[in-house]
């Protein structure tokens, strides 16, 4: 009698289940991102905006952290079979993705879902990071920068200095002007990689690493010790021995950035995607200028940071459809101008900046100043040294020089000494991977 | 006196276990399983086929300088965290335990920071040791640059070591008061009566009869130590600077989990595992041997 109930009660439940749902259910695609706060939201309105414009699929965009956590999220997904379609990964992370057999190829999955993609209208150094040797794209650039300098206009009139320096002499001068004026902190730094290692050497067509940053082979071996980043990294030395400014590490509450937007330093190296913010909390004159070189040389272009959409395997066409879908919308001229404009990340595609460009857009007064990104991306086309690096575990090797440098910064190593150390446990690392993807190589 | 039950059904005491050996099996020797047989290969993040290396991960850790230091930062990070919250809960306990009034007060009050989760704590820490906003700050105004956590690897050492002490003075002090109230108040009196002054009841009386509390205390104190620095130190210097802070268990979480390298992490899990049981194994052989147990 009992068990009867309980059948009767189960079928009903069953029917009702079917009855709440649609006659003609979405497609459900799932998409795994690793941006908080003011960004995050930004995400998921693109993810509305594309639920609103078609009604086949529906993507639900899911915050899972920082970049870092999103991947390790991502990771342990794919380990238990139970993924996402779509996962958003940081830059640092592509000779993994692209290794890792968990990736459907971003260029394949267009052509297999039936869209004739024109992949020259992707700005050419963003497209090359995420590319094949052949060209080929491996995953959607979706939040694409390039680090600029942040100045404080009334701290340079107050001091005397006509403009923003082009050199990086002339920088430390400016510095030095500026402490003389009374600035009680010229400038917010730190040994920020991404922009003092990676751009400094793109700019100056000098290498990282050997086999052009990685991207001819996994045997490449690390050389950043035997370039004119040694005295880069003495010039670094020099400003937190001088007290030209104050170190400031994310980790310890005030970051750069905060430091800088506060009017409190006069200077600081950060993402053009920090624009938007910095102009939301800023009281002072500011603007931002092209990242400096060293004296007597033609800079290159700049390399894209940022993070890119991987579609991962093990779902069906028909929901790979959809995702393909998805990739059309945000690759819309349409798309790329909302994008851009709520967050300071700059078009992907060409198409996306002309329409920018004949708005106005870079005219307004709000926006002004986020051409330089673009203009220091597109300065020369991308050479083998400013295409940008793929190496394997570089977080790891991240962490490892950032180690080596505030042991510099201690005054316990000298710059040589500190480099070559890191040079010495990163190629280590990069032996590592060789090792763990022996017999493999990079698309 | 032993007090003994007997279950009359031979496959209830089993059942009633099973639960507990589920957990433990599923959150312990599973993973600790996993780690070694990882410890042995190299697997790749997304999955896939691992390759077998046999012994190599453990040759490279051994060969790698940085794993020694860690090593070393680990061994200080223990001792300090261990020797300043033990020493400072157990004063606090003698005090609170010659408390008359308002006893439960001060014990409740005393209680509290235990209930503080370790990022939590780390937060309240960084803030107040900030070099240029905190509480600290004082320090910097009196004489520039003397205290800089954010470069100055020994201080950013002591800010580590003070946070993990602070979050485990009060674990301690419950036990320490508690093992200082069944010491029957007759013995002290008695040799307060002969004449013996607070310290020297404390030495001859007090501190042997608290021993087994002293004992337990420095095995979980030092396990901890080992592993639970790691909330603390991912809030506040994660590792650094310059590896200053790189102790064992978060190197441990920073190869793994964002370097993505699953078995070298693994081969440290493993290495790590194996100091623990040794120092535990060295406390009870060396040290038990004194403790003099009641009853």
């Amino acid at each position: 009698m009992e068990r009867k109930t309980l059948a009767a009660a189960a079928a009903i439940g069953i029917l009702a289940a079917g009855l709440a749902m649609p006659a003609e259910a979405k497609t459900r695609i799932d998409l795994w991102y690793g941006l908080k706060g003011y960004l995050g939201k930004q995400v998921m309105k693109v993810c509305e905006r594309f639920n609103a414009a078609q009604d086949e699929y529906e993507i639900v965009c899911t915050g899972k952290g920082n970049y870092d956590q999103a991947l390790q999220a991502g990771i342990a997904a794919y380990r238990a079979k139970k993924h996402p379609h779509i996962l958003q990964g940081v830059e640092t992370a592509t000779g993994t993705l692209m290794l890792s057999g968990a990736i459907y190829p971003a260029y394949q999955l267009m052509a297999d879902a039936g869209y004739d993609v024109d992949w020259s209208d992707y700005i050419g150094s963003i497209m090359s990071y995420y590319a094949s040797s052949d060209g080929k794209l491996y995953s959607f650039p979706f939040n694409s920068s390039t680090p600029v300098m942040y100045y404080n206009i009334d701290m340079y009139e107050k001091a005397g200095i006509a403009g923003p320096a082009e050199t990086w002499e002339q920088f430390e001068e400016n510095l030095r002007t500026l402490k003389a004026s009374g600035a009680a902190c010229p400038i917010a730094f730190s040994t920020y990689l991404w922009v003092h290692l990676e751009q400094f050497s793109y700019m100056h067509g000098e290498p990282i690493s050997t086999r052009n940053n990685g991207f001819d082979g996994l045997d490449a071996e690390l050389v950043f010790n035997k370039t004119s980043y040694v005295k880069h990294v003495e010039r670094l030395k020099r400003w937190y021995d001088e007290k030209l400014g104050s170190y400031a590490k994310e980790l310890f509450g005030v970051g750069t950035r905060e430091s800088f937007a506060t009017g409190k330093c006069g200077h600081y190296f950060g993402s053009i995607a920090s624009h938007g913010t910095v102009l939301k909390s800023a009281k002072m004159n500011w603007d931002v200028a092209p990242l400096p070189h060293n004296e007597g040389v033609t800079p290159n272009n700049t390399v894209v940071g940022g993070a890119s959409f991987w579609i991962l395997k093990g779902f069906d066409e028909a929901e790979y459809k959809g995702v393909a879908a998805f990739f059309d919308f945000i690759r819309s001229v349409e798309s790329q101008e909302f994008w851009s404009t709520v967050t300071g990340y700059v078009p992907t595609t060409r198409s996306g900046y002309d329409a920018l460009v004949a708005k106005g857009f870079y005219k307004q007064k709000e926006y002004a100043g986020r051409e330089v990104a673009i203009e220091s991306l597109a300065r020369t086309p991308p050479t083998p040294l400013s295409r940008g690096l793929r190496l394997g575990y570089f977080r790891q090797i991240k962490k490892i020089i950032g180690d080596e440098l505030e042991q510099m910064l201690a005054g316990k190593k000298t710059a040589q000494e500190a480099l070559d150390n890191a040079v010495k446990r990163g190629n280590e690392q990069l032996r590592r991977f060789e090792k763990q993807y022996e017999g493999q190589s990079l698309p | 006196m032993i007090k003994r039950v007997l279950f009359r059904n031979r496959l209830l005491p089993y059942l009633l276990i099973l639960p507990e050996v589920l957990i433990v099996f599923v959150f312990f020797y599973w993973p600790s399983a996993k780690a070694l047989f990882w410890s042995f290969t190299l697997e790749p993040p997304f999955g896939g086929v691992a390759r077998w290396v046999g012994l190599d991960n453990f040759r490279e850790l051994f060969s790698s300088p940085e794993y020694y230091e860690s090593a070393g930062i680990t061994l200080i990070f223990a001792f300090w965290t261990t020797a300043i919250s033990m020493g400072l809960a157990l004063l606090l306990a003698i005090f609170v335990d010659r408390v008359i009034r308002g006893l439960v007060v001060y014990r409740t009050v005393l209680m509290w920071p235990y209930a503080v989760a370790a990022p939590a704590a780390a937060v309240a820490f960084q803030f107040i040791f900030q070099p240029g906003v905190g509480f600290f700050a004082f320090l910097n105004d009196i004489w520039p640059g003397i205290w800089d956590p954010n470069i100055v690897g020994a201080d950013a050492m002591l800010m580590v070591i003070i946070a993990a002490s602070w979050k485990s003075i009060t674990y301690n002090f419950i036990f320490f008061l508690a093992g200082l109230q069944t010491i029957p108040r007759t013995f002290v009196e008695a040799a307060a009566l002969d004449g013996a002054g607070p310290i020297r009841r404390f030495i001859t009386i007090v501190f042997p009869l608290l021993s087994p509390t002293f004992f337990f205390l420095l095995v979980i104190n030092v396990t901890d130590s080992f592993t639970e620095g790691f909330g603390i130190i991912n809030v506040m210097t994660q590792g650094g600077p310059g590896g200053a802070t790189n102790i064992l268990v978060y190197k441990i979480y920073q190869d793994g989990f964002i370097g993505l390298d699953l078995s070298g992490s693994s081969a440290q899990s493993v290495v790590l595992m194996g100091l623990v049981i040794v120092l535990t194994f060295i406390q009870f052989k060396w040290i038990e041997r004194r403790i003099h147990y009641a009853e």
